[in-house]
């Protein structure tokens, strides 16, 4: 009989630690579909050489980013310099996807900014991000040899997440 | 109070500030037809491709902000994805493979309907669980009230009521 009286609050407890959690998680970052999957293709012109076209496939048999970014994206400022530390750790190429910009806009940026990137992309009409899901800016994507897409951070990069998820995965990657 | 004096004014003048007003909801109205028009640049022709992209757009939600319809948001990814609509359709894409398209690229959260599936089925099916879970409940409380309203009466028992009924009348004043 005790026990019977003490059901209601054993469920309520539980609702409240599923509520509890639901306050600590961002409902702004929605799991991506595509990791596991191959990294969708793309050619696009280079920012700083326009006439070369850069495609996933070109980078097939090494792990690589993709970092999506643009000049008016204001959040890119506050990853920037982990990136620009990332690129001269010289451990992965770091490719920038610069996301519905203009390119003499991107090129100033990078200029004022430094330029982390081994090679800079345009996406001038945001076709290549609705291929990838992207939906805001900054986001960035860990791809493997094989060309799989198998991480995606949401808004900016934080030195927590490149210590703890990102570093780890992409040597652990590359040993494979 | 300059502002009054000067409306005071001008409604004196018959009325001109209604007639700024209406010209300025006009131009407004105007302008909202020009944007949608533009949006709709693909399948503009065609009203039977039209409703359908807006059938579909409503269908959709947008990543930015959340609680808005791609067809409701003015976010730049859903104007875009609003356009991704129109030019598939235009390429002659069925309803289904344009819902698959956003879905593979944005998940099942693009839909606003999610689909049933193994991590889903507690979504569906626990408004109706916990309704049968209610009448269940509710019906096990009603029979254990019925017990203890009319407890059985044992054969003695009856004897000894009717005898007390029988007698209780002498006591009475």
């Amino acid at each position: 009989m005790r026990l019977k009286l003490l059901a209601p609050l054993a469920v309520f407890i539980v609702i409240c630690g599923f509520l509890l959690v639901g306050l600590w998680r961002d409902p702004r970052e929605v799991p991506s579909p595509l990791i596991g999957k191959p990294a969708p293709p793309f050619a696009l012109a280079q920012l700083h050489e326009p006439a070369k076209t850069l495609s996933p496939a070109d980078l097939k048999g090494q792990v690589w980013l993709l970092n999506v970014w643009a000049s008016w994206c204001v959040s890119c400022r506050e990853e920037h310099p982990l990136l620009i530390a990332l690129g001269k750790a010289n451990i992965v190429p770091i490719i920038g996807l610069d996301y519905k910009d203009e390119t003499i806009a991107g090129k100033r940026w990078l200029s004022e900014n430094g330029d982390p990137y081994t090679a800079s992309v345009v996406d001038r009409d945001g076709k290549v991000g609705i291929d990838w899901g992207v939906y805001g800016v900054p986001e960035t994507f860990v791809i493997d040899k094989a060309g799989t897409i198998r991480y995606k951070q949401i808004g900016p990069l934080t030195a927590e997440a490149l210590e703890k998820k990102i570093v780890p995965l992409i040597r652990e990657l590359q040993k494979s | 109070m300059s502002q009054r004096i000067s409306l005071e004014a001008r409604r004196a003048e018959g009325h001109p500030v209604r007639w700024t007003a209406l010209l300025l909801a006009l131009t407004l109205a105007a302008a909202s037809t020009l944007t949608h028009a533009a949006d709709a640049r693909p399948t503009e022709r065609d009203p039977v491709a039209a409703a359908r992209a807006v059938k579909l757009s409503e269908k959709l939600r947008c990543l930015v902000c959340q609680n808005q319809s791609i067809a409701d948001s003015n976010a730049e990814l859903a104007q875009d994805l609003r356009r991704q609509i129109h030019e598939q359709i235009a390429a002659g894409k069925t309803d289904d493979e344009i819902v698959a398209y956003m879905v593979a690229r944005y998940g099942d959260f693009v839909l606003y309907e999610p689909p049933f599936k193994a991590t889903t089925a507690l979504l569906w099916a626990g408004p109706a669980l916990l309704v049968l879970g209610g009448f269940v409940g509710l019906a096990r409380i009603l029979s254990a009230r019925r017990a203890a309203v009319a407890p059985a009466l044992s054969p003695d028992d009856r004897r000894r009521a009717e005898q007390l009924l029988a007698g209780g009348e002498r006591h009475k004043p």
